[in-house]
C-alpha cells in the first residue's frame, strides 16, 4: 500500500469513526470530556485545494443581494452589501455593493484604453500598461450610492440593514492620481470641468468640476490589494472620494476637459433632488455625514438580556468622523461611542458602545458629527427641508426598535 | 552688504519655487507614457453632447414619422407603444404638472431640462440590448418622436443639430445647479432632549412584506 493510499484510507476511517462515534465521544456541544469534534479528528485539505480561496461553507448566506421588485431588470440594478455580517471598515471585494446601468461588461485589459482630450495641451491615449507605469497611490475611501436609504424617504420600508444601508462599501484603492494624468496631458487655462465616461453599454458619463479632479480623484486599477473585479469596473475606474457613487465611473474609457458642465441624463433626469416646491437640486455630489448601528439590527436580534456591544459604522464626504453618539431610548438621551482606529478621511469609521440590555423595549439609534461640525439629522428634519419626493441623499438617523423577545425592526419616529 | 542680502533672499525663494514646480512634473508629457491621440482617434471616441446648447451634436436629421417607425422596432417593447412604459421600465411621457404632487412622475416631458440630453442618452445607451448601434439620423428621429409624444414639438418638427437646442423644455428653469446643503444644522443635546411622551413610532417596516430574505438563496420575490 502506497503512502498516499494509506493516508486516504486513514481519512475515510477517521471520518467514519467520527460520524459513528458522534453521540458517544465527539459532540463538542456536550461539555463533558472528551469533547473533540470531527474536524479535530481528521486531516484537513491541502494548500491549493482552493487556489483562490472562498468563505467557509457555513457563511454561504453572506452574499450581495438584490430587491427584485425594485428595478426593471437585473442589468440596470443594484446589489446590496451584507453589512450585518461584516466587521471592521474594509468591505471584501466580493461583497462590495454594485450598481450597473447596462450590465457588467467583461473587458480584456489588453484591449482597454483611456483617452484624455478636450481642453488639454497634449491629448493622450493610454493603455493599461501605460497607466500602471505612473506613480501609484493607495487610499482607503468609502463609496455610497446616494439612493442608499432612498426606500426609507417616505416611511420605514425595508426590514433589513442590508437593504436599508447596504449601498455603501469601503476599500483600499490603488491607482494613479487623476491630477497626475491631467498634468501629463497639460490643462488649458479655459478648462473648468471634466466629462468622465465609461466603456460599458450605457457609456455612462458625468460632469465633474476640475477643482475636484485635481484635489483627490483617483484613477483606479486595484481594490483591496487585487485587480478590480469586473463588477467594480475592471480594468479601470474613477474614485471620487466623498462624492455620490454615480460619479465614480466604472470601466473608465474617456476624460474630456471643457469649459462648462455637460448636463447628462445622469445629472438631469437622475441624481437630482426634487424639492416640495417643484424645483430640483442638481449637482448635489457630496455625501453628507451618516451613521448606522450594525448590531443589533433586523438580521441580528438580541439573545436575551445581558451585556452587549453596540456596533456601527459612520462616514462623511466632508472628511473625518469626529464623534458618534448612541441612544437606546429613541433620542431622549445619548452617550458618546468609542471610535476605532483608523479614523480616515472619507472612509468608513467603526464605533462601539457597551450596553447592558435589561430586556425592556428599546429604540436604538446613532448620530454622527463630522469634522466640519455637521450633525446627522433626523428624518423629520430632512423632510422639513426637502419633503419626501427626493430619492437621494437620505442621511437621516436610523432607529432600530428592539422588542422584549430581542427581535429588531426598522422604524421611524415622529 | 546688508542691503544686498535683503535683495538676495527673495530671489532665492523664487528660484526654489521654480525648482519645486519642475520636480512636480507639471510639464505636459514629462512621463512620456502612452501615445498622443490623433484627430481620427479623438473623432472616433468623442460621442458626448452638451445638454444646454447641443455642442457635439453631429450632422443628420430625423422626422417624427420616421421616429415612430424606429420606436416601434427598437423601443416599444420596454417603453410602451406611446411611451407609457412597460413593467418598471421608465415612462417617457406624462407627469406634466405632477412635480409638486405626492407621487410625482418625472419624464422627458415633465422633468428633463434640455432636449439635446435626450439625443445624447439615446445615442450612448439605447437600445439597452444593443447600445450605440443606431444611426445619427435614427437617433434624431427617435428624439423628434419622443418630444412630439410629449407635445413639446409639432408633428412637422425635424430634429437636427440646430433645432434640438431650441426646443423649450417644460422644466427648463426649475433646476438649481448649486448645492444649498448643509440644509439642516443642529447642535448635539445629550440628555432629556425629547419628551418621552413625544417619542412615537410613526412608521415601521414590520409586516410590510417588502423585504427579500437575507439568509439562504437569493430571493426571487416579485413586484410589489
Amino acid at each position: 500500500m502506497g503512502r498516499r493510499r494509506f493516508l486516504g484510507l486513514g481519512a475515510v476511517l477517521t471520518g467514519s469513526l467520527a460520524v459513528g462515534g458522534k453521540q458517544a465521544i465527539a459532540d463538542p456541544a456536550q461539555e463533558s470530556p472528551p469533547a473533540d469534534a470531527p474536524w479535530s479528528q481528521s486531516i484537513g485539505a491541502g494548500v491549493v485545494d482552493r487556489p483562490y480561496g472562498r468563505p467557509a461553507d457555513t457563511e454561504a448566506s453572506v452574499i450581495r443581494r438584490n430587491v427584485p421588485w425594485l428595478t426593471a431588470s437585473a442589468e440596470s440594478s443594484v446589489s446590496f452589501s451584507p453589512l450585518q455580517d461584516l466587521h471592521g471598515i474594509i468591505t471584501p471585494n466580493g461583497l462590495f455593493f454594485e450598481r450597473h446601468h447596462a450590465g457588467r461588461p467583461d473587458i480584456d485589459p489588453a484591449q482597454h484604453k483611456l483617452m484624455i482630450h478636450g481642453l488639454v495641451e497634449r491629448p493622450l491615449l493610454l493603455t493599461m500598461k501605460d497607466i500602471m507605469r505612473f506613480p501609484s497611490v493607495s487610499r482607503i475611501h468609502f463609496i455610497e450610492c446616494p439612493a442608499n436609504g432612498g426606500m426609507n424617504w417616505r416611511a420605514a420600508q425595508m426590514n433589513s440593514l442590508q437593504f436599508s444601508h447596504g449601498m455603501v462599501s469601503c476599500a483600499e484603492w490603488t491607482g494613479v492620481k487623476l491630477s497626475t494624468l491631467l498634468e501629463e496631458t497639460g490643462i488649458k487655462k479655459q478648462a473648468k470641468w471634466a466629462m468622465v465616461e465609461g466603456a460599458d453599454g450605457a457609456h455612462m458619463n458625468r460632469s465633474l468640476p476640475l477643482d475636484k479632479c485635481l484635489d483627490d480623484c483617483l484613477v483606479i486599477y486595484a481594490q483591496n490589494g487585487e485587480a478590480l473585479r469586473p463588477e467594480q469596473g475592471y480594468p479601470l475606474r474613477l474614485v471620487v472620494p466623498g462624492w455620490e457613487g454615480n460619479v465614480n465611473i466604472k470601466w473608465l474609457r474617456r476624460i474630456k476637459l471643457g469649459e462648462k458642465p455637460w448636463h447628462t441624463r445622469e445629472e438631469t433626469s437622475k441624481y437630482t433632488d426634487l424639492m416640495p416646491d417643484g424645483t430640483s437640486r442638481g449637482f448635489t455630489w457630496l455625501i453628507d455625514a451618516k451613521s448606522v448601528v450594525t448590531f443589533p439590527c433586523p438580521e441580528k436580534p438580541l439573545d436575551g438580556p445581558g451585556l452587549y456591544e453596540i456596533r456601527g459604522l459612520a462616514w462623511t464626504g466632508n472628511g473625518r468622523v469626529k464623534r458618534v453618539d448612541v441612544s437606546m431610548d429613541g433620542g431622549i438621551n445619548w452617550q458618546t461611542a468609542r471610535l476605532h482606529e483608523p479614523v480616515l478621511s472619507k472612509a468608513l469609521t467603526k464605533f462601539t458602545l457597551p450596553w447592558r440590555w435589561d430586556g425592556r423595549p428599546a429604540l436604538v439609534a446613532s448620530r454622527v458629527i463630522d469634522e466640519t461640525g455637521y450633525m446627522q439629522p433626523t428624518i423629520a428634519q430632512l423632510r422639513a427641508q426637502r419633503g419626501s419626493n427626493s430619492v437621494y441623499h437620505n442621511n437621516s438617523i436610523q432607529t432600530w426598535q428592539v422588542k422584549p423577545d430581542g427581535s429588531v425592526f426598522n422604524v421611524q419616529l415622529a | 552688504m546688508y542691503s544686498s542680502r535683503k535683495i538676495c533672499l527673495p530671489i532665492m525663494a523664487i528660484l526654489l519655487a521654480c525648482a519645486a514646480s519642475l520636480a512636480g512634473a507639471a510639464e505636459p508629457g514629462s512621463f512620456g507614457y502612452g501615445s498622443v491621440a490623433t484627430p481620427a482617434q479623438i473623432a472616433g471616441w468623442d460621442i458626448d453632447v452638451r445638454g444646454e446648447d447641443g455642442t457635439g451634436l453631429p450632422p443628420g436629421k430625423g422626422t417624427v414619422d420616421r421616429g415612430a417607425e424606429v420606436y416601434a422596432e427598437q423601443c416599444a417593447a420596454c417603453h410602451g407603444t406611446f411611451g407609457e412604459g412597460e413593467g418598471r421600465f421608465p415612462k417617457l411621457v406624462g407627469g406634466v404638472g405632477s412635480l409638486r404632487d405626492e407621487r410625482p412622475e418625472p419624464t422627458v416631458g415633465s422633468y428633463w431640462p434640455f432636449a439635446p440630453t435626450l439625443w445624447d442618452y439615446i445615442n450612448r445607451a439605447m437600445p439597452m440590448q444593443a447600445p450605440h448601434t443606431l444611426s445619427a439620423d435614427d437617433v434624431y428621429a427617435l428624439t423628434a418622436y419622443i418630444l412630439n409624444l410629449n407635445d413639446l414639438v409639432p408633428h412637422e418638427f425635424v430634429a437636427d443639430r440646430n433645432s434640438l437646442p431650441k426646443v423649450k423644455m417644460r422644466n427648463r428653469d426649475n433646476f438649481i445647479w448649486t448645492d444649498p446643503r448643509p440644509d439642516t444644522m443642529s447642535k448635539p443635546c445629550m440628555n432629556d432632549c425629547v419628551n418621552a411622551a413625544d417619542v412615537r413610532i410613526s412608521s415601521t417596516a414590520e409586516g410590510r412584506n417588502l423585504t427579500p430574505r437575507t439568509t439562504g438563496p437569493l430571493d426571487t420575490m416579485q413586484q410589489k
